[in-house]
């Protein structure tokens, strides 16, 4: 918490060449490694998520078809949704909440550097927990369904992605899927909700001198909105799971209906969660679409405020629409219509938005560069989806609609047409600041073109094959049902957008190796991270600017105002050690949590939960003791 | 903000609990009546008891404001005196809910038996969790404080305050939502 008298400075290692090999990177506390470390996880994620999606449309490619069986099915429609949302798109947004937020604030880190390496270690072994699965099952598949470990079977989560009780519960699930499941998301949430709290002090707080609200960047104000959904969003899904959990271990009745319980218990707080979690997934890319439009147009953000405080308002309005998922449950015509009113008034903040984006890049001095392209993708792209969920938001149309494959087209305009290709943007338009080299141009425009062409080759025609009828997660169709052509035409979409990622990745790492030399500010930008070196150096800033405007960097170069200025004379530089303590904490949360899902199955979970609740004190209380920070 | 950095990462985790204990509590509430078998709440309940037991929370609440502020005025040995005091409040509340549930559990209400077991025995054994880490962290504030750790013993002491106060105010809510709404 605090710190005695005698505290040993390290010197300003930024001066000198950082720290290398492998024990530096698992002690690492600068919050540009870790945003790396996320980043590079999320695309590892985001490959097997997509091989995952590319399997499932293999088996639907034709009727009949038997590439993977109806269990195996299940367990990858559910990984693919799961692996996409919390280890796909919220870690790539992690990775530039770490990297560009205390860039874009002038601030030389967050302010609890220790628990933002907790929260990436964290991440990750949830992370593994969700993903080990694939490599145990086949070795236990075949284990005697009458033997005590009979659980282990099936281990691959395969409840879906929003885990419907009773489905999840003992009687009807009664592998150790779901209880991986189960522990994999209340770590990710704990990671998740670590890193909010650190982003909030840290946006509040640490804000360079001058920054008031209105000057910060839409994308430090996109992540504060976020934050704020995070760490009051996750506490709904925390007692779902461990409701759940009661039910699976210790024989409660939350979600059995013979007992009393009611499986609407878990919609209503899986969906008071999972509805401000599609905005965590979307503001991000919001945000980094608020910085690309304007740089590329040379022009500021059309009616900013109106931007951040529509950003605001969705993120409130999130918290009271979560219903609208329920509409076939019965709610009654009260609550359909107070949802239905809700869930179309967030297409008005959301509207005002892509106005603002329209109007920002209209009459301006455009230059169409792989971050712009996204970015215009981004805008035509979310439209789509967003007009597709105003339809949704109608319980009459909702009830035709309701687990079809329209739903699967609305869903994947906004979180790929809209979440991804807002990251896209984003890693098109920052790579040339983290590694001080632009990202191939020439093929980022060819990985564009081919990701939009596969991308509405795949989730276009869906729309017509779901008004036809065709239901989600069924593993197979019979011939004759008119959904032949349409279902070989998204499986060859599906190849053309893997096609896509596959040459950005290529180009990714050629890039990183032997990419054009690229300035402190490539692009002419406005916010505080293009006045730090390429990449920037480990303290960030030689001094702290000041900032007298909403574009401090544009200003200084453009004028009128002076945008920012830096005091005289050498600033203290104070940085904190590397600390291994966030890795041990890690993994002792991450061993309590998976191995107490497993109470029931060996003594031997006991001892891990001891190891666990062991490894927990001890890197807490010796955290707590560690000089320098 | 001009909040010290720590009482902030405070507040907004706080906010957090609100939304946790609130699903709990709207759990409860949702589940209120709906047990098919008893034992019911007004077959087990001692509202006696249960005053006494939030009297001496409520009471060790004061005993931290009073910590609170011997740390600021610098008196370390009153501030460690009140957090004592504190702790001995929360460990007495830590017992009075051992007896109560296994007082229940005699009377036949386990977290098996109805809706109103799993509901009651999952929200307020969160809270006594609350309650214990409480007390825990209140012991090593008191040891930190006492060895020099603290570089500011004012602050950090409010800090682990606001968490006493927000499991008091939690209690006040499943005191009144839980027990004393039965007797309405």
């Amino acid at each position: 918490m605090a710190t005695p008298a005698a505290v040993p400075h390290t010197p300003a290692v930024g001066h000198s060449a950082s720290p290398s090999g492998l024990w530096s990177w698992l002690t690492t506390v600068d919050h540009k490694r870790i945003g790396i470390l996320y980043g590079l996880s999320a695309l590892a994620f985001f490959v097997l998520g997509g091989v995952e999606g590319l399997i499932l449309r293999s088996q639907l490619a034709v009727p009949n078809n038997d590439l993977v069986s109806a269990p195996l099915y299940n367990a990858l429609f559910t990984m693919h949704g799961t692996t996409m949302i919390f280890l796909g798109v919220m870690p790539f947004s992690a990775a530039f909440f770490n990297y560009m937020l205390p860039l874009q604030i002038g601030a030389r880190d967050v302010v609890f550097p220790r628990l933002n390496a907790f929260s990436y270690w964290l991440f990750l072994f949830g992370a593994l927990v969700l993903n080990v699965p694939f490599l145990i099952q086949p070795f236990t598949h075949g284990i005697d369904p009458s033997s005590a470990l009979a659980p282990l079977t099936r281990v691959i989560p395969d409840g879906g992605w929003f885990g419907y009780a009773p489905l999840t519960t003992k009687e009807f699930s009664p592998y150790l899927s779901i209880d991986f499941w189960i522990a994999g998301l209340q770590i990710l949430g704990i990671a998740s909700m670590a890193a909010g709290f650190n982003f909030i002090v840290t946006i509040l707080n640490m804000r360079a001198p001058g920054m008031t609200f209105l000057r910060m960047p839409v994308f430090t104000w996109m992540t504060l909105v976020v934050q704020f959904l995070v760490v009051l969003s996750f506490p709904c899904i925390t007692v779902a799971l461990i409701l759940l959990l009661m039910d699976r271990l210790f024989g409660t009745h939350f979600y059995i209906p013979s007992a009393g319980g009611d499986p609407l218990l878990w919609q209503h707080l899986f969906w008071l969660f999972g509805h401000p979690e599609v905005y965590i997934l979307i503001l991000p890319a919001m945000g980094i679409v608020s910085e690309v439009l304007p740089t590329f147009s040379r022009k500021p953000l059309f009616g900013a405020p109106f931007v951040i405080f529509s950003g605001i308002t969705i993120g409130l309005l999130g918290f009271g629409v979560w219903a609208h998922h329920m509409f076939t449950t019965g709610l009654g015509a009260a609550a359909d219509a107070a949802f239905s009113v809700t869930t179309m008034l967030i297409a008005i903040p959301t509207g005002v938005k892509i106005f603002n984006w329209i109007f920002t890049v209209w009459g301006g001095q455009i230059r169409l560069t792989t971050a712009m392209l996204f970015s215009l993708g981004f805008v035509g792209m979310f439209t789509m989806g967003g007009l597709s969920g105003i339809m949704h938001s109608s319980p009459p149309v909702d009830l035709q609609q309701q687990d079809s494959y329209f739903v699967v087209a609305h869903f994947h305009y906004v979180l790929f047409g809209g979440a991804i290709f807002g990251l896209f943007s984003g890693i098109y338009y920052w790579f040339p600041k983290m590694s001080g080299r632009f990202l191939d141009e020439g093929m980022g425009k060819i990985v564009f073109g081919t990701v939009l062409l596969g991308f509405n080759l795949t989730f276009f025609p869906m729309h017509f094959v779901g008004a036809w009828g065709m239901p989600r997660r069924i593993y197979t169709y019979d011939e004759g049902m008119g959904w032949e052509q349409i279902n070989l035409l998204e499986t060859i979409g599906a190849f053309i957008l893997a096609f896509g990622v596959l040459l950005f990745i290529i180009s990714f790492f050629r890039s990183m190796k032997n990419g054009l030399p690229a300035g402190d500010n490539p692009w002419d930008a406005s916010s505080l991270e293009w006045i730090t070196t390429s990449p920037p150096a480990v303290h960030n800033f030689d001094k702290t600017p000041t900032v007298y405007s909403d574009r401090p960097v544009w200003e200084k170069n453009h004028g009128p105002g002076p945008g920012y200025s830096l005091p005289e004379g050498d600033e203290h530089i104070h940085l904190p050690p590397p600390s291994i303590k966030p890795l041990i904490g890690a993994v002792g949360v991450g061993l309590f949590l998976t191995s107490f899902v497993m109470l029931n199955l060996t003594n031997l979970a006991l001892a891990v939960t001891a190891l666990g609740l062991a490894l927990i004190f001890y890197s807490f209380y010796t955290w707590f003791l560690e000089p320098g920070h | 903000m001009g909040v010290d950095n720590y009482k902030l990462a405070m507040w907004t985790f706080l906010g957090s609990e609100c939304f946790f204990f609130g699903s709990l509590i709207g759990t409860y509430m949702s589940y209120r009546g709906k047990s098919l078998t008893g034992p019911y709440p007004l077959d087990v309940f001692d509202p006696a008891v249960t005053s006494i037991s939030t009297f001496d929370l409520l009471a060790s609440s004061l005993f931290m404001v009073l910590a609170v502020h011997y740390a600021k005025m610098g008196d370390i040995n009153k501030m460690l005196a009140w957090i004592g005091a504190t702790m001995v409040g929360g460990l007495i509340f830590l017992g009075f809910q051992y007896y109560e549930f296994s007082h229940f559990v005699h009377e036949g209400l386990t977290l098996k038996s109805n809706l109103f077991g799993a509901t009651f025995y999952v929200l307020t054994g969160f809270h006594g969790t609350h309650v214990a880490v409480g007390v825990l962290l209140l012991g090593s504030l008191g040891w930190a404080a006492k060895r020099g750790h603290l570089a500011n013993v004012g602050e950090t002491t409010e800090v682990i305050g606001l968490y006493w106060h927000f499991v008091d105010v939690v209690w006040i809510a499943i005191f009144t939502l839980v027990y004393l709404l039965e007797y309405t």
